[in-house]
């Protein structure tokens, strides 16, 4: 048996820590150990980003980095994106604009979207089909997708000019 | 897949990196954003005893300018190099190429330094490394040393590197004022590698004769090269359609190209010829 090591992450705003084999992946330790199902896995090449999650603020692949080399880190999985009562803008942009068919790939493409949308509240739509080259979507055919991003990214800007503005748009809610 | 079980150690310095280098005795592999070595260790391709993690060290972070180089820390991440106002200002042909790389989340980990001294003969940067006459910066026991890219890349997956060593930086020429750079990719449409990419910089004179010229090709052989036949056609001719596309004809000259299922060898030799004269076209005209 491999020697295990702490390791302490910062998951939607809430401290968590487990003992892990090196070789165990970011991705394994969010589904297996901390129960957050919401991202997933799609493939074995790093290609798919259906396990596309925040890192320290960042869009990245879980399924290609050690959950070891994240000790330390704050995460941010779907499910701290928003929650049921009060859905991300990226949530209720894919609902309404219908972003999605099987569902499979959404969380993945929600986070890449995030970390599009935290940098740039105004895409153009080759900026977003830029941003979604690292998510792979087997039903949808990316139209919808995009107006689904394009939708968000105008609900963000509404909320931020209002005066009560969006505190934080990547680590609201916390259901897990 | 799962890699396999493997030990792991965190180096907080250089020289502690270089020291469980050699206390690992070659079973020691260095890790920094992961995003060649991870895939690999999935497959069971790579199987390392034991991983060092770099990727925390940060004096290995960051651009500064020497003179007329850019001198980028090894573990400086594709995304940071971006972002980096030195960069937009002296190499936007970086900004170019890593824009090229991968997609997003992968330009988030992946770091320059990790896509050189993995060497991989379908990475990007190699070819812009030839180009801009980079050199890459190593620790190791015996002190610093500077090898240029010419010596340091040698095969594919193989490089000059000792093996209780380590990259600490790679610096790239700021080509030359009045210069044009270029890096266009042929991209692999599954993998998103380069099956081609060429990198090309050049200056000419006021009356249109060329005075400095580079060529990096990636993807085609195995290994990234540079097409010196072109260079050497080109170097004090005019820059003109003809000359220009001759000298393109050149550009697989005496190189043996890979062959897989996508392209054939004799694709690749068409495609780096394209490719060659549209970046000359690019930069020259
Ligand atoms: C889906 C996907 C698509 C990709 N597409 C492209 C692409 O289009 N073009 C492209 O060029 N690349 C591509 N890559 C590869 C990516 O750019 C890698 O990030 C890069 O090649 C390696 O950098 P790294 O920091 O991730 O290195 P790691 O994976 O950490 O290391 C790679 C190798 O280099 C060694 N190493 C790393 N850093 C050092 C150092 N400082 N000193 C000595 N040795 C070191 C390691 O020991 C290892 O052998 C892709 C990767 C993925 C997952
Ligand atoms: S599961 Fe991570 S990229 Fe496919
Ligand atoms: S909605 Fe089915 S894979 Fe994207």
């Amino acid at each position: 048996m491999a020697k295990k090591y702490p390791v302490q992450v910062k998951v939607n705003g809430k401290m968590k820590s487990a003992e892990v084999e090196p070789r165990l992946l970011l991705v394994h330790l969010l589904r297996d150990e901390f129960d957050l199902t919401g991202t997933h896995i799609g493939c074995d090449t790093s290609q798919c980003g259906a396990c596309t999650v925040m890192l320290d603020g960042m869009a990245v692949k879980s399924c290609t980095i050690l959950a070891i080399q994240a000790d330390g880190a704050e995460i941010t999985t779907v499910e701290g994106l928003g929650s049921r009562e009060e859905l991300h803008p990226i949530q209720q942009g894919f609902w309404e604009k219908h972003g999605l068919q099987c569902g499979f790939c959404t969380p993945g493409v929600m986070m890449a979207v995030n970390g599009l949308l935290q940098e740039n509240i105004n895409p153009s739509e080759a900026e977003i089909r830029e941003a979604l080259d690292g998510v792979i979507c087997r039903c949808t055919g990316y139209q919808f997708i995009v107006k689904a991003v394009q939708h968000a990214a105008e609900l963000i800007r509404e909320q931020q000019s209002q005066p009560v503005s969006l505190e934080n748009v990547t680590t609201r809610g916390d259901v897990s | 897949m799962i890699p396999t079980s493997f030990d792991y150690v965190r180096a907080a310095s250089v020289p502690e990196a270089i020291q469980l280098l050699k206390n690992f005795n070659g079973e020691g592999k260095l890790i920094a954003g992961g995003h060649s070595l991870v895939p690999l260790m999935k497959f069971r391709i790579t199987t390392p005893g034991t991983l060092i993690d770099i990727s925390q060290i940060q004096e290995l972070k960051g651009v500064s300018k020497e003179g007329g180089r850019l001198v980028i820390g090894a573990l400086t991440t594709y995304a940071e190099a971006l972002g980096d106002p030195l960069v937009a200002a002296h190499l936007p042909v970086l900004a170019e190429a890593i824009q090229k790389i991968a997609d997003l989340q992968v330009r988030n980990k992946g770091t320059i330094g990790g896509n050189i001294a993995h060497a991989d003969p379908a990475a990007d940067l190699p070819a812009l490394a030839l180009a801009l006459d980079a050199v890459v910066h190593i620790t190791g026991e015996d002190g610093e040393e500077r090898v240029p890219i010419q010596d340091f890349l040698f095969g594919p997956f193989m490089t000059a590197l000792p093996e209780t060593s380590i990259v600490t930086a790679v610096s790239f020429a700021i080509p030359p004022t009045e210069g044009k750079s270029t890096y266009l990719k042929y991209f692999h449409p599954a993998s998103g590698y380069a099956v081609v990419g060429v990198a090309a910089v050049a200056r000419k004179t006021a009356d249109g004769v060329i005075n400095h010229i580079r060529v990096g090709i990636t993807g085609a052989g195995d290994c990234a090269f540079r097409a010196e036949n072109v260079e050497k056609y080109l170097l004090g001719k005019t820059a003109t359609l003809e000359n220009i596309s001759k000298a393109a004809q050149l550009a697989a000259d005496e190189v043996d190209m890979g062959e897989d299922l996508f392209a054939s060898s004799d694709y690749r030799r068409h495609l780096c010829e394209v490719y060659t004269e549209r970046a000359l076209r690019k930069v020259l005209l």
